[in-house]
């Protein structure tokens, strides 16, 4: 099949790459890229285990070609630490809260929390499951996954976390 | 004693112990996604496979022309049955003693079944070609209805053991028939009813579902020509057995098969068994001389890889006029797909079913389980819980209410008159179990009192009449759970795989500066066993959790141990884990002696150190005994520090728990919100409160998509229509209500530590809970049980029946 050349930013890197139009952006990041953070967890577009921030959206990398993100900028969860290399506030915030277990989601979950604290500094705990709910998780029930980013929020505004009431 | 010597208290909670809430060693690397998960692997001239599969649900195969797919640019190897011969792996052996197909042999038994095998360089090229091979199929009549199973005329599903008197677990009574297994006491329980003043009888349906963790089954395969060995990893929640049944299938010696289970995104059961796409991977390694990748996609999870429950239980109970329960007997219809590769204990074809007496004093009980075979994938894995518990706790929990609903009382009521009490145990079911240790009256007024049980009550009474008056569409539900669970498998005596008993290892190193490394033959999937079992280690021995690396999934490095699932691993793993330490300990206590010359005797021990007793200024600490393991050990003495325990458990473990839900119903749309769940959980010693609350609220997740959604549906030609994440429900965060966790801590006797294991228990609970409240909502109106699960649908359908909607 015959190859196009797409050219974008990936974690702050410019990469170029022949690629077959089908080719999904999440199999092109994967496969090509070694970029392996985000997962593949189902067939349609439902589970979010393969979210990235592609210019300032959160998108379902599976959903679509890597030719359509030509000129993008996108950024996954191997690009979500501090400059130092330090934890950012969400990573410190899911394992502080005990926001994950096999990890499988963690990526997207964060990718897609990112995103979501740049629109809304300070979300309610319904907006925070409104806003993930395009993100699947088997292990954790969401509560914790709640708490992590309420924690993270608190950082981010630099108030003090507080846990609500059980 | 100087004042800047911290105490023993100080000193145990630096270790991080028993008990502290410590934070996941495996989050550093999960949060930066660098988990290292099958899919990420890529090695040099890998190539991928990809499966042929049946639109059909029975149909005979005509003939298979690959020659297409074949000649695709790309493409590497085809394989089909015609192929596997060649290497006598068409059919493999089951861990239920059964044999499946490969790839198709003759026929198609069931949807999706696994028909040709693609390999080629990408895995784009993969499917195409996979799409390119034609299969010619002719139709057969279809039965998907384990209730029509053994029907005279039912279509023959296995016409290679269609002649066959005899299954792996004895006399089969029809040619769809795979096992009778019974437990109890028939006669006496007959008697039972026979005087019984009240009985109930229902059917009670625990529909065919699926596990479904984020991540789906998946390997790579890679055959060393030269060196004629074998490397595999995959997502295998017990690498030794898959490397043993690898062994025994492929004939390749045991030592030259490698078995890696890396990073696993979730298993609750689905990455127990051996499927054929392993099997197909490793046959295209040898084959073609290059590592073999196969991922399954979604829909290939949920369709052919490790079904759940699908047992039809016709339930029945008896009790006296003033509440107390006299017997117990339940038979039930199994349905077990295609082919029997159910994964339980090799003895146990219902698995551990005959816990169905649950947390009740039953004088006499009587269970009997027939297995089918339907035109259904292949399974009867044990979705997050101990193998077929859940389906006994489900049948027992809904009965009970159904049966204090005849009486007329309380069904929290009813369950506190029955429950067993605290000095009859060690307790031996009249199923003929020994349950450890428990304390259930206590659990039960904890959360009775912890909800208000009797102000809910009241309220719904109000409610219930408001109802009646017209003034309200929507009804009040309460659901109560007591549930009772078998896990640990298990003692060699009741449990083996293959003939292997299920005994469970640990092998510890300690290094000279204090610290170590503890290999297990155990594989967490997320349960965090890298943070806990360091904590068993920290508080046995004294050295820092953070200090000690845990290793699992290599089946070169690892002890042998039968894996993780069934809330085995810290029952068994974590008791070896203790008894490993206790040999490092005694050794340590040795050395101790000799450097400070005295008789061991004269030695206690104190948080992270031997000292002489009356003289505590006098002490080695482990750190100390470490490097003097390598250094200084007494004359005669080996040196060295490290321990290795094979733990074969006397007994299972019986955690327990009490739930209490309550849920609200627009009878006019059958949408259902969860006001409040609450969750007490007793699993003997709480090695780390953070992770078992975690698990908790996982587990609960997962019931409650079970109780609300989640259904493997077949309709009558076989077609399987809730295969992708379109028609199966798994909960987003915006349905998943808020969980309250409780606790009460009973440990068990026999573990070293006193632990039973947590992980399934919200499972096994928390579905019943669901459905007792649903069903209660209904109940005052003679309603007496509604099959799940209970989505909008159902329940709107159960309100029309009952005639709610004028």
């Amino acid at each position: 099949m015959a190859k196009s050349h797409v050219a974008m930013k990936v974690n702050g890197k410019t990469v170029e790459a022949l690629v077959e139009p089908r080719t999904l952006l999440i199999h092109f990041l994967r496969d090509e890229l070694n970029v392996t953070g985000p997962h593949i967890g189902c067939d349609t577009s439902h589970c979010g285990a393969c979210t990235v921030d592609l210019d300032g959206k959160s998108v379902k990398s599976c959903t679509m070609f890597a030719v359509q993100a030509n000129g993008a900028d996108i950024r996954t969860i191997e690009g979500m630490a501090n400059a130092d290399g330090t934890l950012n506030a969400l990573q410190e915030g899911f394992r502080e809260m005990h926001g994950l277990q096999c990890g499988f989601c963690t990526p997207g979950m964060i990718v897609r929390a990112y995103r979501l604290l740049q629109e809304n500094r300070n979300p309610s705990e319904e907006e925070i499951r409104y806003g993930i709910s395009g993100n699947l998780c088997r292990c954790t029930g969401y509560q914790n996954i709640v708490k992590a980013i309420q924690f993270a929020a608190a950082k981010l505004n630099g108030v003090p976390f507080q846990e609500a009431a059980e | 004693m100087n004042v800047q010597t911290p105490t023993s208290a100080e000193r145990a909670a630096k270790l991080e112990g028993l008990g502290c809430k410590r934070k996941r060693v495996e989050d550093i690397r999960f949060v930066q996604g660098k988990g290292n998960y099958v899919d990420d692997l890529k090695l040099p001239g890998m190539l991928y496979g990809d499966l042929v599969r049946s639109p059909y649900g029975h149909a005979r195969i005509k003939k298979i022309d690959t020659s297409k797919a074949a000649a695709v640019p790309g493409v590497v190897a085809v394989l089909t049955a015609e192929t596997l011969k060649t290497v006598n792996l068409t059919w493999m052996p089951t861990l239920a003693g059964d044999v499946q197909m490969v790839l198709a042999d003759g026929k198609v038994l069931y949807q999706n079944q696994e028909v040709a095998f693609v390999i080629a360089e990408d895995r784009y090229t993969a499917a195409d070609a996979a799409d390119l091979v034609e299969v010619e199929y002719e139709p057969l009549p279809v039965n998907v209805d384990p209730l029509k199973a053994m029907a005279p005329n039912a279509p023959v599903i296995r016409e290679d053991i269609k002649d066959k008197t005899d299954g792996a677990h004895g006399k089969r009574k029809h040619y769809n028939h795979i096992f009778s297994w019974q437990a109890g006491d028939q006669a006496a329980t007959d008697a039972a009813f026979q005087k019984a003043d009240v009985t109930i009888k229902e059917l009670i349906v625990y529909p065919r579902c699926h596990p479904c963790p984020l991540e789906t089954c998946q390997c790579v395969a890679s055959f060393d020509k030269i060196k004629g060995e074998l490397t595999l990893w995959g997502t295998f929640q017990a690498p030794h057995v898959i490397r043993t049944v690898g062994s025994l299938i492929s004939k390749i010696p045991e030592h030259k098969i490698h078995v890696i289970a890396p990073d696993i995104g979730g298993g609750f059961g689905n990455k127990v068994g051996a499927y054929s796409g392993y099997i197909c991977a490793i046959v295209a390694s040898i084959v073609t001389g290059r590592p073999v990748k196969w991922t399954e996609d979604r829909i290939e999870n949920l369709s052919t890889t490790a079904f759940a429950r699908d047992f039809h239980m016709q339930m029945e109970i008896a009790a006296t006029r003033d509440g107390r329960v006299t017997a117990m007997r339940c038979y039930t219809i199994a349905d077990h797909g295609a082919f029997d590769a159910c994964a339980n204990a090799t003895k146990w074809p219902a698995g551990l079913f005959s816990i169905i007496t649950g947390s009740y004093d039953f004088p006499t009980a009587h269970v009997l389980v027939d297995g089918v075979y339907t035109n259904k994938a292949p399974g009867g894995v044990a979705y997050r819980c101990s193998f077929r518990v859940t389906e006994a706790a489900y049948c027992i929990e809904r009965a009970m209410d159904i049966m204090a609903q005849k009486l007329g009382m309380d069904p929290a009521e009813f369950r506190v008159k029955n429950l067993i009490r605290r000095e009859q145990f060690p307790y031996t079911s009249a199923t003929g179990w020994q349950y450890d240790s428990g304390d259930y009256h206590t659990a039960m007024a904890k959360a009775m009192e912890a909800v208000n049980y009797k102000k809910l009550r009241e309220e719904q009474k109000a409610r219930r009449e408001a109802f009646r008056r017209g003034e309200t569409r929507e009804l009040m539900g309460v659901g109560v759970a007591f549930f009772t669970e078998i896990v640990g498998a298990g003692p060699s005596r009741a449990c083996d795989i293959l003939g292997i008993a299920m005994f469970d290892s640990a092998e510890i190193r300690i290094h000279p500066t204090g610290s170590g490394i503890c290999r297990l033959g155990t594989k967490s999937q997320g349960q965090g066993h890298e943070t806990t079992y360091a904590q068993i280690i920290a508080t046995e021995l004294g050295l820092p959790a953070d200090n000690i690396t845990v290793e699992e999934g290599n089946t070169d490095t690892a002890p042998y141990g039968l894996g993780t699932y069934g809330s085995r691993s810290t029952p068994v793993s974590g008791a070896a884990t203790a008894m490993a330490c206790r040999k490092i300990k005694a050794k340590a206590q040795m050395i101790a002696a000799y450097m400070l010359e005295v008789h061991d005797d004269d030695l206690e021990w104190d948080v992270d150190r031997f000292r002489v007793k009356g003289n505590p200024e006098r002490f080695k600490t482990m750190t100390e005994l470490a490097w003097a393991a390598y250094h200084e050990v007494p004359p005669g003495m080996e040196p060295g520090l490290e321990a290795i325990n094979y733990y074969d458990p006397p007994n299972f473990t019986f955690p327990f728990g009490a739930y209490i839900c309550v849920v609200d119903i627009d009878v006019d749309t059958g949408m259902t919100k969860i006001r409040r769940f609450y969750a007490l959980d007793d699993c003997g010693t709480r090695i780390n409160p953070m992770i078992i609350e975690g698990q908790v609220h996982g587990g609960l997740t997962e019931a409650f998509g079970i109780a609300m959604g989640q259904e493997l549906h077949y309709d009558e030609d076989g077609n399987i229509t809730t295969a992708s994440f379109m028609d199966y429900f798994l909960p987003t965060a915006v349905e998943t209500p808020h969980w309250e966790t409780d606790w009460t801590e009973t440990p068990s006797p026999h573990h070293p530590i006193g632990a039973k294991g947590v992980g399934e228990s919200p499972n096994v609970g928390g579905v019943p809970c669901f459905s007792n409240a649903l069903n209660d909502a209904f109940a005052f109106l003679g309603s007496t049980h509604i099959q799940m699960p209970h989505d909008a649908w159902r329940t709107w359908t159960a309100a029309e029946k009952l005639g709610l909607h004028g």
